[in-house]
Formats: C-alpha cells, sequence, structure tokens
C-alpha cells in the first residue's frame, strides 16, 4: 500500500491536505499586485523570483467568508505547466498517510468547497480534507459556482 | 524507432525549408532561364530530397522527386529549354512534395496523396521536348574556358560532388564522364551559355548563392524554440536582479564590489542583447513564400508583376515574424488584386506595362518597417468615401469634415471592401481590418499612403520583439500599470477641476487642441476605486482600433524598457492585459492592452465623435437660423434652453421650497408653481448649495413652472438644431457654445416633470376660456 505525504494548512478552522509532489514551496507575505477585473478569486500577481505568478485565495475560491485578521500564507502548486500561490490562513505540518486510509468526502460539505474535495482522511481526531489543486486553481470555475452557490 | 522517427522529423524540417527556397529559384528562374547557378541549386534540393527519401523508403516521394530530378538534369545540361510550362510544372511537382511531407510529418507515413497525375506531367513535359532535341551534343569543346582548375573551392563542397556525381541519374551520367568543361557555341536559340556537369557547376566559386548558403548550413545548429524560450527568460530574470545588485551597490562604499558591478551591468546587458539576437530571424524567411504568390496570382489575374525586395536581411522575432505573415500576404494579394492594373490598362495610363511590387523592410526607432508598394491605379479617397458612406461606416457631415488620410483610414475599419466585384483573391469579407487587428495585437500599427494613379504603399511598423517593450509606466488608484509606447502619442497635464474637461450626455471630454478627446478614466475602465478626482491628473492620449482616447491617470512615473511576462491563462478571461511585468523594485504591473480597453469603452468614444461631427458641423455652416439662448450650469455641466421658451429669471430663497406630495413648489405671483431642479432631472445629483435658487420660470397660457438650475451664465445666439444621436433623457443634443459643450434641454419634457398635466390642462383651459 502506497503512503503518501500530504502537505497540510488552515483555512477558516478547516484543515486541508495537498499531496507535496505538487507543493513547489511554501512562504510567508508576499507583495501582490491586484488585477482589477479579474474573477474575485484571483487576490494578486506575484513576482517569484522573477516568475509572474497568480495567487488564488482558497478562501473566496470556497465561499468561506474573508480573511479579516493576519496575512494570508502562500502555498506554491504546480498545476500542469503553470505556477500557481493558494493563499491560506496557517501552514500545518507534513502528514503521512496511507491510501487505503482515504475516505469519500464528508457529506456534510456544501457549497463550492464540495467540488474541491478529493476526499478525507481521519487524522488525530481531525478531519484532513484532500484539496483539489487543479480545481481549486482554476478561477473561472470558481466564480461561476460561486454565482450558483448565491442563486 | 525513436531515432527513425527523429530522423523522418529532421528530414521534414529540412526539407521545407529547402522548399521555400525553390519556389522562389524557380520564379527567379523563369526570370534569366539560363542562370545555371538556379538550376543547380534546384536540382541539388530536388536530388537531396529524392536520395533521402528513398532511403526513408517513401515511395511515393521518391518517384516524384526522380522525374523532377530527370527534368531538371536535362534544363541544367541544356537539353531542354525553359518555358512557362516547365515552370508551372516544376512547380506542380513541388506542391505534391510539400502535401507529401506534410503528410509525412503529421502521420509518419505517405499515406494516399496523389502523384501519378503529376509524375505524368513532368513525363510528358520531358518526352515532349526530348525527341527533336536528341541526346546532349556539346560543341566543339574550347579548351581556353575550362572552368575546373577555377574550382580550388571548398573541401565540404568537393566531398559532396562525387557523392551527387554518384547518384547522378542516367542522362547526368552521360554528362558528368566528360570532366572538362565546356562551353557551347553561343547559338541564338539556345541561352545557356555553358555545358558543365552539376559536379562542378556546383563547385563554380561564383557569387552565386548556393555554395555559399551550403557553407552557412554547415557553420550554424538546430536549436530548439523552447530552449531559446527560456534563455530569455533566464536572462530576463537576471535583468531584474542586475538591476538590484545595482541598486544596492550604489549605496556601497566597496571599490572590488562598485567594479564587479559595473562588469556584471555590462556583460548582462550584452547577453541580453545576444540572446535576443539568437531568437532573430531575416524578413526572408517570410518573404520567400512571396514570389510564388505573386506570380501564380498575377498570372491567374492576367496580370503582369514584377516583385522587388529591398532589406530581405532585417531581422525580427520569430514570433513577430509568425505573426506577420499573414497580414504581409495578404497585403501582398491585395497589391496584386486591386493595386496593380491590367496590362492594357497600365498602357492606356502610359505606364509600363509590368507593374512593380515592392517590398522593403528598414528598422526605424527601434521598430522595423514593412512596406508593400505598387505602382497601380492607387486608391481613390473618393470612392472610399462613397462605399463607406453606402456601408453606414459614417454620416455625410462626418465624411466631409475628413482629412484624405483619415478618410483613407477607413479601409481598416471592420465590413470594408472596395472590390466592386468580390474575387476569390481578396474582398472576401475579411480584409484590412483584421490586418489591423493582428499587426495591433502584436503591438504594431499599419497605415496606408496612396496617390491616385500612381500608386499605393502600405506601411507596416512592428516592433522588434515581442519579449521586450517600451512602456509608459503610471500610476492609477495607487497601483502602477505600464502601457505600451507604440500606443501612446503624447501626454497632456490636465487640471480636472480647471477649464479644459467638459461632458456630453454626461461622458467626460478634452478639448485638444479644438478637437474634442474621449476621456477614459482608468479607474473607471478597470473598475477600481481610489482614484484622484481632483487637481492636476495626466492624460495619455493613445490610438487603438482606429480610435483616439485620453486616458485619465493619477501620475505619469517614467518610460523604461520592461521585460513582458506572459499572464497566466487563468486571467485572460479579465481581457485587457497584454501581460505583467516586474518593476525595477521588484513588484508586479500589468501592461494595460489598449486595443481592449478602446473596445470596452467604445460607445462613448463613438457618441463624442458623433458629437463632434455635429458641433464642427455647425461652427462651419453657420448659415442655419440662430436663436438666443439662455446658458446655465447645472452641477458640473452646461446647459442651454431656448430664450424664447423663458418667460422670467428668478432666484427664491430655499425656504421658499415647499412640498405637495413628493413635488415641490413655490409661491408665485398668488399662484403655486410647480418647480423642478434641472440637477436631479438630468442626473446630476451635485447640486451647489446655495442659499437662493436661481430658477427658469416658463409660462404658457397662464400656467407656469419653474425650472431650478445652479447659476445663469449667459444668454447668447447660439443654434438649437444640434441633435445628436446623444438619447440622454432630458435632452435634444448638444452643441459647443463659447467653446463648451453645451446640452440643449428637452424644454417640454423639463416642464412634463414638473407638471404632468402642464400642456393638456392649459389646453383645457384655453378651450374653457374661449
Amino acid at each position: 500500500m502506497a503512503v503518501r505525504q500530504y502537505a497540510t494548512f488552515e483555512v477558516d478552522g478547516q484543515y486541508f491536505g495537498v499531496d507535496v509532489a505538487r507543493v513547489q514551496e511554501v512562504f510567508r507575505h508576499h507583495d501582490r499586485t491586484p488585477v482589477p477585473l479579474a474573477p474575485p478569486t484571483v487576490a494578486g500577481l506575484i513576482n517569484l523570483r522573477g516568475e509572474v505568478i497568480p495567487a488564488i485565495d482558497v478562501r473566496i475560491r470556497m465561499g468561506l467568508p474573508r480573511r479579516t485578521d493576519g496575512d494570508p500564507m502562500n502555498v506554491v502548486v504546480r498545476d500542469g505547466d503553470e505556477v500557481v500561490s493558494l493563499l491560506v490562513d496557517t501552514i500545518g505540518d507534513v502528514a503521512e498517510a496511507d491510501d487505503a486510509a482515504v475516505e469519500p468526502p464528508p457529506t456534510t460539505i456544501t457549497g463550492p468547497a464540495r467540488d474541491l474535495i478529493l476526499g478525507a482522511i481521519p487524522q488525530e481526531g481531525r478531519l484532513l480534507l484532500l484539496l483539489d489543486v487543479s480545481r481549486a486553481v482554476d478561477v473561472n470555475a470558481g466564480d461561476g459556482s460561486r454565482e450558483d452557490a448565491l442563486a | 524507432m525513436d531515432g527513425m522517427d527523429e530522423i523522418v522529423q529532421e528530414f521534414v524540417v529540412e526539407s521545407h525549408e529547402n522548399l521555400d527556397q525553390l519556389d522562389r529559384d524557380l520564379v527567379a528562374l523563369e526570370q534569366s532561364p539560363g542562370s545555371r547557378d538556379l538550376l543547380s541549386s534546384i536540382f541539388r534540393t530536388i536530388h537531396t530530397i529524392k536520395g533521402t527519401s528513398g532511403f526513408l523508403a517513401f515511395g511515393r516521394l521518391e518517384s516524384v522527386a526522380h522525374v523532377g530530378e530527370n527534368l531538371l538534369s536535362r534544363l541544367r545540361d541544356g537539353v531542354q529549354q525553359m518555358t512557362p510550362e516547365t515552370t508551372d510544372v516544376l512547380l506542380a511537382m513541388v506542391d505534391v512534395i510539400r502535401d507529401l511531407l506534410e503528410t509525412i510529418e503529421r502521420t509518419g507515413a505517405e499515406g494516399e496523396v496523389p502523384v501519378d497525375a503529376v509524375v505524368a506531367r513532368v513525363t510528358a513535359v520531358i518526352e515532349d521536348t526530348s525527341a527533336p532535341a536528341g541526346a546532349p551534343a556539346p560543341a566543339e569543346p574550347e579548351p581556353t574556358l575550362v572552368e575546373v582548375p577555377a574550382a580550388p573551392a571548398k573541401k565540404p563542397a568537393r566531398k559532396r560532388a562525387p557523392r551527387a556525381a554518384a547518384k547522378k541519374t542516367a542522362a547526368a551520367e552521360a554528362a558528368a564522364a566528360e570532366v572538362t568543361a565546356v562551353v557551347a557555341e553561343p547559338a541564338p536559340a539556345v541561352e545557356v551559355p555553358a555545358e558543365i556537369p552539376a559536379a562542378v557547376a556546383a563547385l563554380e566559386p561564383e557569387p552565386g548563392e548556393a555554395p555559399v548558403r551550403r557553407s552557412a548550413t554547415e557553420s550554424s545548429i538546430r536549436v530548439d524554440v523552447d530552449l531559446l524560450d527560456s534563455l530569455m527568460r533566464l536572462v530576463g530574470e537576471l535583468v531584474l536582479t542586475r538591476n538590484q545588485v545595482v541598486r544596492s551597490a550604489a549605496t556601497q562604499s566597496d571599490v572590488a564590489l562598485i567594479r564587479a558591478t559595473q562588469r556584471l551591468n555590462l556583460i548582462t546587458t550584452e547577453l541580453q542583447e545576444s540572446v535576443m539576437k539568437t531568437r532573430m530571424q531575416p524578413i526572408d524567411n517570410l518573404w520567400s513564400k512571396l514570389p510564388r504568390v505573386v506570380r501564380d496570382l498575377s498570372a491567374q489575374l492576367g496580370k503582369q508583376v514584377v516583385l522587388e525586395m529591398h532589406g530581405k536581411e532585417t531581422e525580427l522575432d520569430r514570433t513577430l515574424l509568425e505573426a506577420v505573415k499573414d497580414p504581409l500576404t495578404h497585403l501582398v494579394r491585395n497589391a496584386v488584386d486591386h493595386g496593380v492594373e491590367t496590362p492594357d490598362v497600365r498602357t492606356a495610363a502610359g505606364k509600363a506595362a509590368t507593374g512593380v511590387l515592392g517590398l522593403k523592410a528598414y528598422h526605424e526607432g527601434g521598430h522595423v518597417v514593412v512596406e508593400v508598394t505598387d505602382d497601380g491605379a492607387g486608391i481613390d479617397p473618393d470612392k472610399v468615401g462613397d462605399v463607406a458612406l453606402k456601408r453606414g461606416l459614417v454620416t455625410k457631415d462626418q465624411l466631409d469634415r475628413m482629412r484624405r488620410d483619415e478618410i483613407l483610414d477607413l479601409l481598416f475599419r471592420a465590413g470594408f471592401s472596395t472590390a466592386a466585384q468580390v474575387t476569390n483573391v481578396s474582398g472576401r469579407g475579411v480584409g484590412m481590418d483584421v490586418v489591423r487587428t493582428n499587426i495591433e495585437k502584436i503591438g504594431g500599427t499599419v497605415d496606408v499612403e496612396s496617390t491616385v494613379g500612381e500608386g499605393t504603399t502600405w506601411r507596416l511598423t512592428i516592433p522588434l520583439t515581442l519579449a521586450i517593450v517600451q512602456a509608459l509606466t503610471v500610476e492609477c488608484a495607487g497601483e502602477r500599470y505600464a502601457i505600451p509606447q507604440v500606443a501612446v502619442h503624447e501626454l497632456v497635464s490636465v487640471d480636472t477641476s480647471g477649464p479644459g474637461v467638459e461632458y456630453v450626455a454626461g461622458a467626460p471630454v478634452y478639448r485638444l487642441r479644438g478637437r474634442l478627446l474621449p476621456l477614459v478614466r482608468m479607474d473607471e475602465a478597470l473598475g477600481v476605486a481610489g482614484g484622484k478626482h481632483d487637481g492636476p491628473v495626466f492624460l495619455a492620449v493613445v490610438q487603438a482600433d482606429g480610435r483616439r482616447f485620453g486616458m485619465v491617470v493619477d501620475r505619469v512615473l517614467n518610460t523604461e524598457e520592461i521585460v513582458v511576462k506572459p499572464l497566466s491563462s487563468r486571467l485572460k478571461g479579465a481581457g485587457v492585459y497584454a501581460g505583467a511585468t516586474i518593476l525595477g523594485d521588484g513588484r508586479v504591473a500589468l501592461i494595460l492592452d489598449v486595443q481592449a480597453v478602446a473596445r470596452r469603452t467604445q460607445l462613448g468614444a463613438e457618441a463624442v465623435a458623433a458629437v463632434e461631427a455635429e458641433s464642427l458641423d455647425k461652427e462651419a455652416s453657420g448659415a442655419t437660423d440662430t436663436v438666443r439662448l439662455l446658458v446655465a450650469s447645472v452641477g458640473d455641466r452646461r446647459v442651454a434652453v431656448p430664450l424664447d421658451s423663458v418667460t422670467r429669471l428668478e432666484d427664491f430663497p430655499l425656504t421658499a421650497v415647499e412640498h405637495v406630495g413628493h413635488r415641490e413648489v413655490v409661491q408665485y405671483r398668488g399662484e403655486i408653481m410647480p418647480l423642478v431642479r434641472l440637477g436631479r432631472l438630468l442626473g446630476s445629483y451635485d447640486e451647489t448649495q446655495g442659499e437662493s435658487l436661481p430658477v427658469v420660470v416658463y409660462s404658457e397660457r397662464g400656467r407656469s413652472v419653474a425650472l431650478a438650475v445652479d447659476r445663469i451664465i449667459d444668454i447668447i445666439d447660439g443654434n438649437v438644431d444640434a441633435r445628436s444621436d446623444l438619447d440622454d433623457a432630458g435632452l435634444i443634443g448638444s452643441a459647443v457654445i463659447q467653446k463648451k459643450v453645451t446640452e440643449m434641454l428637452d424644454v417640454r419634457q423639463a416642464i412634463l416633470a414638473a407638471d404632468p398635466r402642464f400642456f393638456e390642462a392649459a389646453d383645457a383651459r384655453v378651450g374653457a376660456e374661449v
């Protein structure tokens, strides 16, 4: 059975994980340039060592309330050829889990977040939600589902 | 298997390049049928394709190349003469080879491309002439003209020679046996001056291009474009890092560090230039396809056109080259189709029967200019105007006040085509507007100059590279943006609170040297809050999509070279950015796509254009009825009311305003008079709060209404006929009065707003009183 490692982080009190193979790096607050007229999920553009990458606010992507205190953390992930930064609240440790331990996403998750969760792994009394990176960084779909959620 | 695929791939790429050369050589050959240089070059190319296709077991390709080679060797050896028919057949053969190569590239196999027809045609041409001509019969040898000793040529070429000779066809072999070169007696019918076997011809040290090109191939290598792109990116990063190092070193006193920084600075600049050069390709790569296009097209249209090219060596970034390809081809086709006249028309006009189509490329101020010139009939602005009118692109008024160049510019509008007859060449609906759109997409411009009877010049101005552009950095709502310099015509500093900025139907305009310039507030265009709304601001006067407008920005920071970074595909939806860049301090700035902004704000610009047309027309004619107008200010606008609909001007204290239901009224001469605030009616809510309220009283048959304004400005002689398409509530149009845009109040509607039953009540009362 394959044991996988997950980079973990918190967003609005929820505990998320992303396969470490897709995570390029993690860093603290970084200057962002806002992009007017872009979908609200796009928190801005970041200069990552000469590369311009978009930052996606996971809270807005999931239809959660905006971050009110503190600077977000950047989790830089790769999606195909592109590199995108996910803005999250706090960074956790790297968690290990057996593939067999992955359960289907809990039915209690509603709203846009529902489509973004691949599965869940019970971990020390908490549920580690596995984030679907490709969907999470799809800003245009994010905008659409938000409208759906509001409608 | 992979190794094999690679060989096939190499073969396809190389053959494609050779075919382009071939097209050009064949057309050139038609002009100078005796050129052995050209024939040898063509022969070698086909021979290489034949050899390799045989090796790779592409039977069809080999059979086509084989007959082609046969014909070519006869031509080269002077057994057969070049005729237009031969050229046609050879070009057809090249086309089939190209088809085959494309199929091979796509599928890895030859597929079902039909080859028999062309093989038959080539064979027919060979047999046609072979009977009378007979075997090659070289005339008496002239020992004085032996050219072999004159060929102590480059070694690589010599090596190739025996191999080429070994593979020669039967006909060529016979000739190759005579190693001594022989020159035929200059027979009048036979234009081929020398009978030299191919092996020797290849070694000829003449200034012909063939040997030179060979050695050029040997001194170069193929590099994957992706690798170059990544090099370019890395250099871009290096430039930014260099900037940071240079900045921090400036504050240090360490001499060694400063010296090292200076070196770093220089080396980086040189490296950047060199890497940029690797992406550069001569425009000839593009042009090489055009002789064929011109030849085929002019033959098809029964025209005689020679193509002259200047500046083929001018280099352009390869991505740009690719982007310019279609627009340029379109312009060339258009010039042959619409520009150059038929020989009889030309002769009648006293011109040479053969038209000249010129292509010229040169560097100018950080750009490459490409001109397509023809000496044809030229473009008649009157005809252009007529067509534009017919197509509804402009109104008569607009047309009348247009300058000549502005009228020609109409050619670039969508939905324009002057071709009286729609041919299958051009005039298919995709016209110059597509050319302009495509050129503007890469940050270039296109314009046209034409003299009736003398010809037309289309001029493309293209940036050298897409990766680095000159840009104006501006600030808007606290963020910095870059605007490509090519779009910016001038910068104007304007005080928003001072004179200059006016409003037409709520849309701001600026009077720049007597003409109205629509303004686009950048903060509004981008939907951001926090732009500067008072005090001095800057107007960047930009032109895109055929429109001129002023972009209002808070501050102009700098003009600098920026490295364009592509924007994530996820942000393409925003649609108004051409990319992003990293500024000197490491922060990301967005690059504005001025064309897209122009499109987003198109309506405003059109409205202003309409108003301007009206107002200038009025100023020009001046003959229409003038009436006295009362001009008043309402909020930030000027409103005019015909004086004959004004009964009195009154000034009421604010306290006199009372309410009846939700309406405001004042007591006036013992009556209750409804009052309407024009500011609210016209939708400008920032009323000045004075102690008193100036009103315009309008009375008709004993009933009165009061129209409240902010201030009465003047009474002038003006014109109420100003009507425009501006369908703003409460207004009937605008005019320029005392050099200010003034809106004409729709008095009737204003009165109805104050008293909905004003007119019917008045009418009723008239009836009752009578």
